[in-house]
Protein backbone atom coordinates (compact mmCIF):
# COMPACT_ATOMS: atom_id res chain seq x y z
CA UNK A 1 0.00 0.00 0.00
CA UNK A 2 1.27 3.46 -0.88
CA UNK A 3 1.63 5.51 2.29
CA UNK A 4 3.39 8.56 0.88
CA UNK A 5 2.82 9.78 -2.65
CA UNK A 6 4.62 12.71 -4.21
CA UNK A 7 3.34 14.01 -7.54
CA UNK A 8 5.07 16.53 -9.75
CA UNK A 9 6.69 18.47 -6.93
CA UNK A 10 8.46 21.70 -7.86
CA UNK A 11 10.16 24.05 -5.45
CA UNK A 12 11.83 27.40 -6.06
CA UNK A 13 14.35 29.40 -4.08
CA UNK A 14 13.55 32.83 -5.43
CA UNK A 15 13.85 32.43 -9.18
CA UNK A 16 16.01 29.32 -8.94
CA UNK A 17 14.14 26.10 -9.46
CA UNK A 18 15.56 23.52 -7.07
CA UNK A 19 13.04 20.75 -7.80
CA UNK A 20 11.83 20.41 -11.34
CA UNK A 21 8.77 18.22 -10.95
CA UNK A 22 9.55 15.02 -9.12
CA UNK A 23 7.19 12.14 -8.38
CA UNK A 24 7.62 8.99 -6.34
CA UNK A 25 5.61 6.64 -4.13
CA UNK A 26 6.72 5.14 -0.85
CA UNK A 27 5.09 1.85 0.15
CA UNK A 28 4.16 1.07 3.72
CA UNK A 29 6.87 -0.88 5.55
CA UNK A 30 9.76 -0.18 3.21
CA UNK A 31 12.97 1.79 3.33
CA UNK A 32 12.98 4.13 0.36
CA UNK A 33 16.26 5.89 -0.32
CA UNK A 34 16.79 9.15 -2.13
CA UNK A 35 20.33 9.35 -3.50
CA UNK A 36 22.09 12.20 -5.19
CA UNK A 37 25.20 14.30 -5.08
CA UNK A 38 25.58 17.58 -3.18
CA UNK A 39 23.01 20.13 -4.20
CA UNK A 40 20.82 17.62 -6.07
CA UNK A 41 17.74 18.64 -4.07
CA UNK A 42 17.39 15.86 -1.51
CA UNK A 43 17.04 18.10 1.52
CA UNK A 44 14.80 20.40 -0.47
CA UNK A 45 12.50 17.44 -1.16
CA UNK A 46 12.20 16.46 2.50
CA UNK A 47 11.74 20.04 3.65
CA UNK A 48 9.02 20.60 1.09
CA UNK A 49 7.26 17.40 2.19
CA UNK A 50 7.33 18.64 5.79
CA UNK A 51 5.95 22.03 4.88
CA UNK A 52 9.13 23.86 5.83
CA UNK A 53 9.43 25.09 2.25
CA UNK A 54 6.56 26.29 0.07
CA UNK A 55 5.79 24.08 -2.90
CA UNK A 56 5.40 25.85 -6.24
CA UNK A 57 3.38 22.99 -7.69
CA UNK A 58 2.70 19.40 -6.83
CA UNK A 59 0.66 17.25 -4.54
CA UNK A 60 1.67 15.23 -1.51
CA UNK A 61 -0.59 12.50 -0.19
CA UNK A 62 0.07 10.83 3.12
CA UNK A 63 -1.99 7.83 4.12
CA UNK A 64 -4.67 8.85 1.61
CA UNK A 65 -4.86 12.40 2.95
CA UNK A 66 -3.79 15.44 0.95
CA UNK A 67 -1.08 17.13 3.04
CA UNK A 68 0.22 19.48 0.35
CA UNK A 69 -0.56 22.58 2.38
CA UNK A 70 -0.79 21.12 5.87
CA UNK A 71 1.28 23.22 8.33
CA UNK A 72 4.48 21.53 9.53
CA UNK A 73 3.45 21.30 13.15
CA UNK A 74 0.37 19.21 12.31
CA UNK A 75 2.31 16.49 10.50
CA UNK A 76 3.75 14.64 13.50
CA UNK A 77 0.24 14.08 14.83
CA UNK A 78 -0.73 12.56 11.47
CA UNK A 79 2.22 10.17 11.68
CA UNK A 80 4.84 11.86 9.54
CA UNK A 81 8.14 12.42 11.36
CA UNK A 82 11.22 14.23 10.09
CA UNK A 83 14.78 13.99 11.45
CA UNK A 84 16.37 16.98 9.75
CA UNK A 85 19.78 17.38 8.18
CA UNK A 86 22.37 18.37 10.77
CA UNK A 87 20.41 16.78 13.66
CA UNK A 88 19.04 20.06 15.01
CA UNK A 89 18.73 18.79 18.56
CA UNK A 90 17.93 21.32 21.29
CA UNK A 91 21.44 21.79 22.63
CA UNK A 92 20.51 23.55 25.86
CA UNK A 93 17.85 21.04 26.86
CA UNK A 94 18.58 17.72 28.49
CA UNK A 95 18.55 14.48 26.53
CA UNK A 96 15.32 13.49 28.28
CA UNK A 97 13.64 16.82 27.48
CA UNK A 98 14.63 16.50 23.84
CA UNK A 99 12.92 13.11 23.75
CA UNK A 100 9.85 14.46 25.55
CA UNK A 101 9.50 17.23 22.98
CA UNK A 102 9.55 14.57 20.30
CA UNK A 103 6.26 13.37 21.79
CA UNK A 104 4.86 16.90 21.95
CA UNK A 105 1.51 16.17 20.30
CA UNK A 106 0.85 13.10 22.43
CA UNK A 107 -1.19 13.04 25.62
CA UNK A 108 -0.72 9.40 26.61
CA UNK A 109 1.76 9.98 29.44
CA UNK A 110 2.24 6.34 30.34
CA UNK A 111 2.91 5.27 26.76
CA UNK A 112 5.32 8.19 26.32
CA UNK A 113 7.29 6.89 29.29
CA UNK A 114 7.38 3.42 27.78
CA UNK A 115 8.49 4.79 24.43
CA UNK A 116 11.25 6.74 26.12
CA UNK A 117 12.42 3.56 27.73
CA UNK A 118 12.30 1.84 24.34
CA UNK A 119 14.51 4.58 22.89
CA UNK A 120 16.93 4.14 25.79
CA UNK A 121 16.94 0.39 25.15
CA UNK A 122 17.69 0.98 21.50
CA UNK A 123 20.40 3.56 22.28
CA UNK A 124 21.83 2.67 25.70
CA UNK A 125 24.35 5.50 25.44
CA UNK A 126 21.49 7.98 25.61
CA UNK A 127 20.16 6.34 28.75
CA UNK A 128 23.43 6.98 30.57
CA UNK A 129 23.30 10.61 29.55
CA UNK A 130 19.62 11.38 29.99
CA UNK A 131 20.21 14.31 32.36
CA UNK A 132 23.05 15.80 30.35
CA UNK A 133 22.63 18.79 28.04
CA UNK A 134 22.10 17.49 24.52
CA UNK A 135 24.76 19.89 23.29
CA UNK A 136 27.38 18.04 25.32
CA UNK A 137 26.85 14.77 23.43
CA UNK A 138 29.27 13.54 20.78
CA UNK A 139 28.26 13.72 17.13
CA UNK A 140 27.18 10.10 17.02
CA UNK A 141 25.20 10.39 20.23
CA UNK A 142 23.52 13.52 18.91
CA UNK A 143 22.46 11.61 15.81
CA UNK A 144 21.03 8.85 17.99
CA UNK A 145 19.19 11.48 20.01
CA UNK A 146 17.83 13.07 16.85
CA UNK A 147 16.56 9.69 15.66
CA UNK A 148 15.21 8.78 19.08
CA UNK A 149 13.44 12.12 19.27
CA UNK A 150 11.97 11.45 15.84
CA UNK A 151 10.66 8.09 17.01
CA UNK A 152 8.97 9.60 20.06
CA UNK A 153 6.12 10.91 17.92
CA UNK A 154 5.37 7.31 16.91
CA UNK A 155 5.71 8.11 13.21
CA UNK A 156 4.31 5.80 10.57
CA UNK A 157 6.76 7.33 8.13
CA UNK A 158 10.07 8.80 9.22
CA UNK A 159 12.02 11.13 6.96
CA UNK A 160 15.75 10.80 7.69
CA UNK A 161 18.11 13.36 6.18
CA UNK A 162 21.72 12.14 6.01
CA UNK A 163 21.85 10.38 9.37
CA UNK A 164 25.44 9.26 8.72
CA UNK A 165 26.79 12.72 7.97
CA UNK A 166 30.00 13.57 9.79
CA UNK A 167 30.27 10.29 11.67
CA UNK A 168 33.26 7.97 11.97
CA UNK A 169 32.97 4.86 9.74
CA UNK A 170 32.34 2.53 12.65
CA UNK A 171 29.45 4.71 13.82
CA UNK A 172 28.07 4.97 10.31
CA UNK A 173 27.74 1.20 10.26
CA UNK A 174 25.95 1.35 13.59
CA UNK A 175 23.54 4.07 12.48
CA UNK A 176 22.52 2.02 9.44
CA UNK A 177 21.87 -0.95 11.67
CA UNK A 178 19.61 1.22 13.80
CA UNK A 179 17.71 2.39 10.73
CA UNK A 180 17.20 -1.20 9.67
CA UNK A 181 16.03 -2.07 13.16
CA UNK A 182 13.58 0.84 13.33
CA UNK A 183 12.18 -0.26 9.98
CA UNK A 184 11.81 -3.86 11.10
CA UNK A 185 9.78 -2.63 14.05
CA UNK A 186 7.27 -1.23 11.61
CA UNK A 187 8.27 2.31 10.68
CA UNK A 188 8.38 3.18 7.00
CA UNK A 189 11.51 5.17 6.18
CA UNK A 190 12.31 7.73 3.54
CA UNK A 191 16.06 7.99 3.73
CA UNK A 192 18.31 10.61 2.18
CA UNK A 193 21.93 9.55 1.96
CA UNK A 194 25.26 10.28 0.34
CA UNK A 195 26.56 6.96 1.50
CA UNK A 196 24.96 5.09 -1.38
CA UNK A 197 26.66 1.82 -0.71
CA UNK A 198 25.36 1.28 2.79
CA UNK A 199 22.02 2.91 2.08
CA UNK A 200 21.26 0.61 -0.85
CA UNK A 201 22.20 -2.38 1.26
CA UNK A 202 19.42 -1.78 3.76
CA UNK A 203 16.78 -0.24 1.46
CA UNK A 204 14.05 -1.79 -0.60
CA UNK A 205 13.65 0.95 -3.18
CA UNK A 206 15.71 3.89 -4.27
CA UNK A 207 15.72 6.78 -6.63
CA UNK A 208 18.49 9.07 -7.76
CA UNK A 209 18.09 12.84 -7.89
CA UNK A 210 20.17 14.89 -10.27
CA UNK A 211 19.82 18.68 -10.18
CA UNK A 212 16.20 18.60 -9.20
CA UNK A 213 15.07 15.72 -11.39
CA UNK A 214 14.72 12.03 -10.81
CA UNK A 215 17.38 10.41 -12.96
CA UNK A 216 16.49 6.82 -12.18
CA UNK A 217 14.46 4.77 -9.77
CA UNK A 218 13.74 1.15 -8.98
CA UNK A 219 14.40 -1.49 -6.41
CA UNK A 220 17.55 -1.05 -4.38
CA UNK A 221 19.27 -3.88 -6.20
CA UNK A 222 18.30 -2.48 -9.61
CA UNK A 223 19.74 0.88 -8.72
CA UNK A 224 22.84 -0.69 -7.21
CA UNK A 225 23.39 -2.71 -10.39
CA UNK A 226 23.15 0.29 -12.71
CA UNK A 227 26.50 1.00 -14.29
CA UNK A 228 26.30 4.77 -14.14
CA UNK A 229 25.23 4.64 -10.52
CA UNK A 230 28.13 2.37 -9.77
CA UNK A 231 30.52 4.84 -11.32
CA UNK A 232 29.15 8.01 -9.79
CA UNK A 233 27.89 6.94 -6.38
CA UNK A 234 29.42 3.62 -5.53
CA UNK A 235 33.00 4.44 -6.43
CA UNK A 236 33.42 1.59 -8.91
CA UNK A 237 35.55 2.17 -11.99
CA UNK B 1 23.61 57.74 60.67
CA UNK B 2 26.69 55.76 59.85
CA UNK B 3 27.34 55.38 56.18
CA UNK B 4 27.03 51.61 56.19
CA UNK B 5 23.55 51.79 57.67
CA UNK B 6 22.56 54.25 54.99
CA UNK B 7 24.02 51.92 52.41
CA UNK B 8 22.08 49.00 53.86
CA UNK B 9 18.90 51.06 53.83
CA UNK B 10 19.48 51.99 50.20
CA UNK B 11 20.17 48.38 49.39
CA UNK B 12 16.69 47.51 50.66
CA UNK B 13 15.14 50.39 48.74
CA UNK B 14 17.13 49.35 45.71
CA UNK B 15 16.04 45.74 45.85
CA UNK B 16 12.39 46.76 45.96
CA UNK B 17 12.74 49.05 42.97
CA UNK B 18 15.05 46.58 41.25
CA UNK B 19 12.57 43.75 41.54
CA UNK B 20 10.14 45.88 39.52
CA UNK B 21 12.77 46.47 36.86
CA UNK B 22 13.39 42.73 36.88
CA UNK B 23 9.71 41.97 36.29
CA UNK B 24 9.66 44.28 33.28
CA UNK B 25 13.06 43.11 32.04
CA UNK B 26 11.79 39.53 31.97
CA UNK B 27 9.30 40.44 29.26
CA UNK B 28 11.98 42.06 27.12
CA UNK B 29 14.32 39.16 27.48
CA UNK B 30 11.75 36.41 26.89
CA UNK B 31 10.46 38.06 23.74
CA UNK B 32 13.99 38.70 22.54
CA UNK B 33 14.93 35.12 23.30
CA UNK B 34 12.10 33.74 21.22
CA UNK B 35 11.91 36.05 18.20
CA UNK B 36 15.01 38.26 18.52
CA UNK B 37 12.82 41.33 18.77
CA UNK B 38 13.23 44.28 21.11
CA UNK B 39 9.63 45.03 21.97
CA UNK B 40 9.87 48.75 22.56
CA UNK B 41 6.17 48.88 23.37
CA UNK B 42 6.76 46.70 26.41
CA UNK B 43 7.06 49.70 28.77
CA UNK B 44 3.65 50.84 27.57
CA UNK B 45 2.12 47.48 28.37
CA UNK B 46 3.43 48.09 31.87
CA UNK B 47 1.68 51.47 31.84
CA UNK B 48 -1.55 49.89 30.60
CA UNK B 49 -1.26 47.30 33.36
CA UNK B 50 -1.17 50.11 35.92
CA UNK B 51 -4.32 51.65 34.43
CA UNK B 52 -6.11 48.31 34.19
CA UNK B 53 -5.32 47.82 37.86
CA UNK B 54 -6.49 51.33 38.66
CA UNK B 55 -9.87 50.77 37.04
CA UNK B 56 -10.22 47.27 38.45
CA UNK B 57 -9.84 48.75 41.92
CA UNK B 58 -11.82 51.98 41.49
CA UNK B 59 -14.58 50.93 39.11
CA UNK B 60 -14.90 47.19 39.60
CA UNK B 61 -14.20 47.67 43.34
CA UNK B 62 -11.92 44.68 43.38
CA UNK B 63 -9.42 44.07 46.17
CA UNK B 64 -5.76 44.31 45.26
CA UNK B 65 -4.98 40.71 44.37
CA UNK B 66 -8.01 40.06 42.12
CA UNK B 67 -7.42 43.48 40.54
CA UNK B 68 -3.87 42.49 39.80
CA UNK B 69 -5.00 39.23 38.22
CA UNK B 70 -7.58 41.02 36.05
CA UNK B 71 -4.99 43.56 34.98
CA UNK B 72 -2.43 40.88 34.16
CA UNK B 73 -4.97 39.00 32.06
CA UNK B 74 -6.02 42.15 30.20
CA UNK B 75 -2.39 43.13 29.56
CA UNK B 76 -1.70 39.62 28.30
CA UNK B 77 -4.48 40.05 25.73
CA UNK B 78 -3.05 43.41 24.63
CA UNK B 79 0.42 41.86 24.35
CA UNK B 80 -0.85 38.99 22.21
CA UNK B 81 -2.81 41.36 19.95
CA UNK B 82 0.23 43.60 19.62
CA UNK B 83 2.30 40.67 18.42
CA UNK B 84 -0.39 39.37 16.07
CA UNK B 85 -1.20 42.72 14.51
CA UNK B 86 2.10 44.60 14.54
CA UNK B 87 4.95 42.11 14.69
CA UNK B 88 3.81 38.84 13.16
CA UNK B 89 3.34 40.22 9.62
CA UNK B 90 6.94 41.47 9.78
CA UNK B 91 8.54 38.26 10.97
CA UNK B 92 10.66 37.95 7.84
CA UNK B 93 11.27 41.65 7.37
CA UNK B 94 14.43 43.60 8.03
CA UNK B 95 15.29 44.40 11.62
CA UNK B 96 15.04 48.10 11.09
CA UNK B 97 11.45 47.75 9.85
CA UNK B 98 10.53 45.77 12.93
CA UNK B 99 12.31 48.23 15.22
CA UNK B 100 10.45 51.17 13.71
CA UNK B 101 7.18 49.27 14.06
CA UNK B 102 7.92 48.62 17.72
CA UNK B 103 8.60 52.31 18.36
CA UNK B 104 5.43 53.16 16.46
CA UNK B 105 3.44 50.69 18.54
CA UNK B 106 4.83 52.29 21.69
CA UNK B 107 3.77 55.77 20.60
CA UNK B 108 0.37 54.45 19.57
CA UNK B 109 -0.24 52.88 22.96
CA UNK B 110 0.87 56.06 24.72
CA UNK B 111 -1.35 58.37 22.74
CA UNK B 112 -4.29 55.99 22.94
CA UNK B 113 -3.84 55.88 26.71
CA UNK B 114 -3.69 59.65 26.83
CA UNK B 115 -6.90 59.86 24.82
CA UNK B 116 -8.79 57.26 26.83
CA UNK B 117 -7.44 57.80 30.33
CA UNK B 118 -6.55 61.51 30.13
CA UNK B 119 -3.14 63.14 30.00
CA UNK B 120 -2.86 64.12 33.65
CA UNK B 121 -1.76 61.72 36.32
CA UNK B 122 -4.16 59.78 38.50
CA UNK B 123 -3.57 59.03 42.17
CA UNK B 124 -3.35 55.29 42.59
CA UNK B 125 -5.71 53.98 45.27
CA UNK B 126 -3.82 52.66 48.26
CA UNK B 127 -4.78 49.11 49.04
CA UNK B 128 -3.18 49.28 52.46
CA UNK B 129 -2.19 51.76 55.09
CA UNK B 130 1.43 52.84 55.13
CA UNK B 131 3.53 51.01 57.70
CA UNK B 132 7.21 50.72 58.51
CA UNK B 133 8.73 47.43 59.40
CA UNK B 134 11.83 47.88 61.50
CA UNK B 135 14.67 45.51 60.67
CA UNK B 136 17.36 46.33 63.21
CA UNK B 137 18.88 49.67 62.29
CA UNK B 138 17.08 49.84 58.95
CA UNK B 139 13.45 49.56 57.91
CA UNK B 140 11.30 48.43 55.07
CA UNK B 141 7.89 49.83 54.28
CA UNK B 142 5.03 47.40 53.88
CA UNK B 143 4.73 48.58 50.26
CA UNK B 144 8.32 47.66 49.57
CA UNK B 145 7.72 44.30 51.15
CA UNK B 146 4.64 43.82 48.97
CA UNK B 147 6.54 44.80 45.84
CA UNK B 148 9.44 42.55 46.64
CA UNK B 149 7.20 39.67 47.73
CA UNK B 150 4.93 39.80 44.68
CA UNK B 151 7.89 40.16 42.33
CA UNK B 152 9.70 37.20 43.84
CA UNK B 153 6.54 35.10 43.81
CA UNK B 154 5.93 35.85 40.14
CA UNK B 155 9.55 35.11 39.27
CA UNK B 156 9.36 31.77 41.04
CA UNK B 157 6.18 30.92 39.15
CA UNK B 158 7.84 31.94 35.89
CA UNK B 159 10.89 29.85 36.71
CA UNK B 160 8.74 26.79 37.32
CA UNK B 161 6.84 27.34 34.07
CA UNK B 162 9.98 27.82 31.97
CA UNK B 163 11.98 25.00 33.51
CA UNK B 164 9.48 22.28 34.26
CA UNK B 165 6.31 22.55 32.21
CA UNK B 166 5.66 21.37 28.70
CA UNK B 167 4.92 24.96 27.70
CA UNK B 168 8.24 26.13 29.14
CA UNK B 169 10.19 23.42 27.38
CA UNK B 170 8.44 24.27 24.14
CA UNK B 171 9.30 27.95 24.67
CA UNK B 172 12.95 27.11 25.12
CA UNK B 173 12.89 24.80 22.11
CA UNK B 174 11.36 27.53 19.94
CA UNK B 175 13.98 30.01 21.12
CA UNK B 176 16.74 27.59 20.13
CA UNK B 177 15.47 26.35 16.76
CA UNK B 178 12.07 27.24 15.34
CA UNK B 179 12.16 24.78 12.46
CA UNK B 180 13.17 21.88 14.64
CA UNK B 181 10.37 22.90 17.02
CA UNK B 182 7.87 22.78 14.15
CA UNK B 183 9.08 19.29 13.27
CA UNK B 184 8.33 18.26 16.87
CA UNK B 185 4.74 19.30 16.32
CA UNK B 186 5.05 22.53 18.29
CA UNK B 187 2.72 25.27 17.09
CA UNK B 188 5.38 27.97 17.07
CA UNK B 189 2.94 30.85 16.58
CA UNK B 190 1.04 29.81 19.66
CA UNK B 191 4.22 29.59 21.72
CA UNK B 192 5.20 33.08 20.60
CA UNK B 193 1.77 34.33 21.66
CA UNK B 194 2.17 32.65 25.02
CA UNK B 195 5.53 34.37 25.47
CA UNK B 196 4.01 37.78 24.81
CA UNK B 197 1.14 36.96 27.14
CA UNK B 198 3.42 35.98 30.01
CA UNK B 199 5.80 38.91 29.52
CA UNK B 200 2.91 41.36 29.34
CA UNK B 201 1.27 39.94 32.46
CA UNK B 202 4.51 40.37 34.42
CA UNK B 203 4.82 43.96 33.17
CA UNK B 204 1.23 44.66 34.23
CA UNK B 205 1.95 43.40 37.73
CA UNK B 206 4.99 45.68 37.84
CA UNK B 207 2.83 48.60 36.70
CA UNK B 208 0.42 48.14 39.57
CA UNK B 209 3.20 47.74 42.12
CA UNK B 210 4.87 50.92 40.96
CA UNK B 211 1.55 52.74 40.86
CA UNK B 212 1.12 51.87 44.51
CA UNK B 213 4.71 52.70 45.36
CA UNK B 214 4.78 56.17 43.84
CA UNK B 215 1.07 56.74 44.32
CA UNK B 216 0.48 57.98 40.81
CA UNK B 217 0.12 56.73 37.27
CA UNK B 218 0.19 58.57 33.96
CA UNK B 219 0.27 57.62 30.25
CA UNK B 220 4.01 58.22 29.98
CA UNK B 221 5.02 56.36 33.11
CA UNK B 222 6.26 53.45 30.97
CA UNK B 223 9.00 55.30 29.18
CA UNK B 224 11.77 55.58 31.78
CA UNK B 225 11.18 52.27 33.61
CA UNK B 226 10.74 50.59 30.22
CA UNK B 227 14.07 51.93 29.07
CA UNK B 228 15.79 51.02 32.33
CA UNK B 229 14.34 47.53 32.31
CA UNK B 230 15.55 47.13 28.75
CA UNK B 231 19.00 48.19 29.92
CA UNK B 232 18.67 45.72 32.79
CA UNK B 233 17.88 42.94 30.33
CA UNK B 234 20.89 43.79 28.19
CA UNK B 235 23.03 44.14 31.29
CA UNK B 236 22.11 40.66 32.46
CA UNK B 237 22.44 39.21 28.97
CA UNK B 238 19.43 39.63 26.74
CA UNK B 239 17.58 36.41 26.04
CA UNK B 240 18.79 34.91 29.33
CA UNK B 241 16.03 34.74 31.94
CA UNK B 242 18.15 34.83 35.14
CA UNK B 243 20.10 37.67 33.54
CA UNK B 244 17.00 39.86 33.52
CA UNK B 245 16.49 39.30 37.24
CA UNK B 246 20.12 40.03 38.06
CA UNK B 247 20.23 43.07 35.78
CA UNK B 248 17.01 44.47 37.24
CA UNK B 249 18.15 44.11 40.84
CA UNK B 250 21.56 45.60 40.09
CA UNK B 251 19.96 48.50 38.35
CA UNK B 252 17.62 49.24 41.23
CA UNK B 253 20.38 49.07 43.82
CA UNK B 254 22.81 51.17 41.77
CA UNK B 255 20.19 53.82 41.22
CA UNK B 256 19.47 54.13 44.93
CA UNK B 257 23.14 54.21 45.81
CA UNK B 258 23.69 57.10 43.45
CA UNK B 259 20.87 58.99 45.11
CA UNK B 260 22.53 58.39 48.48
CA UNK B 261 25.82 59.69 47.17
CA UNK B 262 23.98 62.91 46.71
CA UNK B 263 22.82 63.11 43.17
CA UNK B 264 19.14 62.59 42.43
CA UNK B 265 19.59 64.23 39.08
CA UNK B 266 22.05 61.56 38.03
CA UNK B 267 19.83 58.64 38.98
CA UNK B 268 18.49 58.17 35.49
CA UNK B 269 21.91 58.49 33.93
CA UNK B 270 23.46 55.83 36.12
CA UNK B 271 21.62 53.02 34.36
CA UNK B 272 23.20 53.88 31.07
CA UNK B 273 26.61 54.47 32.56
CA UNK B 274 26.59 50.98 34.09
CA UNK B 275 25.43 49.53 30.81
CA UNK B 276 28.28 51.09 28.87
CA UNK B 277 30.87 49.92 31.37
CA UNK B 278 29.55 46.36 31.57
CA UNK B 279 29.21 45.96 27.83
CA UNK B 280 32.78 47.16 27.44
CA UNK B 281 33.99 44.18 29.43
CA UNK B 282 31.23 41.68 28.77
CA UNK B 283 29.67 42.42 25.40
CA UNK B 284 27.00 39.74 25.89
CA UNK B 285 25.96 40.95 29.33
CA UNK B 286 26.71 39.50 32.74
CA UNK B 287 25.10 36.10 32.20
CA UNK B 288 24.93 36.33 28.42
CA UNK B 289 25.94 33.59 26.07
CA UNK B 290 28.45 34.05 23.35
CA UNK B 291 27.25 34.48 19.82
CA UNK B 292 23.80 35.91 20.51
CA UNK B 293 23.38 38.67 17.99
CA UNK B 294 22.47 42.18 18.94
CA UNK B 295 20.16 44.55 17.16
N1 LIG C 1 17.95 28.48 1.26
C1 LIG C 1 18.37 28.36 -0.02
N2 LIG C 1 18.41 29.42 -0.84
C2 LIG C 1 18.81 29.30 -2.12
N3 LIG C 1 19.19 28.15 -2.66
C3 LIG C 1 19.18 27.05 -1.91
C4 LIG C 1 18.77 27.10 -0.55
N4 LIG C 1 18.85 25.85 -0.01
C5 LIG C 1 19.30 25.08 -1.03
N5 LIG C 1 19.48 25.78 -2.16
C6 LIG C 1 19.95 25.25 -3.45
O1 LIG C 1 19.05 24.24 -3.86
C7 LIG C 1 19.75 23.15 -4.41
C8 LIG C 1 19.37 21.87 -3.69
O2 LIG C 1 19.84 21.96 -2.35
P1 LIG C 1 19.61 20.81 -1.29
O3 LIG C 1 20.00 21.33 0.02
O4 LIG C 1 18.24 20.28 -1.44
O5 LIG C 1 20.66 19.73 -1.77
P2 LIG C 1 21.00 18.31 -1.16
O6 LIG C 1 20.70 17.32 -2.21
O7 LIG C 1 20.34 18.12 0.13
O8 LIG C 1 22.57 18.43 -0.98
P3 LIG C 1 23.52 17.90 0.20
O9 LIG C 1 23.80 16.48 -0.09
O10 LIG C 1 24.74 18.73 0.06
O11 LIG C 1 22.81 18.11 1.50
C9 LIG C 1 21.21 23.50 -4.32
O12 LIG C 1 21.63 24.00 -5.57
C10 LIG C 1 21.28 24.58 -3.29
O13 LIG C 1 22.32 25.47 -3.55
MG1 LIG D 1 21.01 17.94 2.04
Amino acid sequence: MTILAVENLTVHYGVIQALKGISFDVQEGEIFTLLGSNGAGKTTTLRALSGLLPKTTGKVTFDGKDITTTPSYILPSLGLGHVPEGRRIFAELSVADNLLLGAYHRKDKQAIKEDMQAVYDLFPRLAERRKQYAGSLSGGEQQMLAMGRGLMSRPRVLLLDEPSMGLAPILVQEIFEFISEINKRGTTILLVEQNAHLALKISHKACVLETGRIAMSGTASEVAADQRIQQVYLGAD
Amino acid sequence: MAWHIIALQQLINGLALGSVYALIALGYTMVYGIIRLINFAHGDIYMLGAYFGFYAITMLKLPLVPAMIVSMAAAAVVGVLLERIAYKPLRNSSRIAVLITAIGASLLLQSTAQLVFGASFKPFPQAMAFRRIQLGPVFMTNRQLLIFGVAVLLMVILHVIVQYTKLGKAMRAVSMDKEAALLMGINVDRIISATFAIGSALAAAAGILVGMYYNRIDPYMGMMPGLKAFVAAVLGGIGVVPGAVLGGLLMGVAENMVVTLGSSTLRDAVAFAILIVVLLFRPNGLLGKKGIEKV
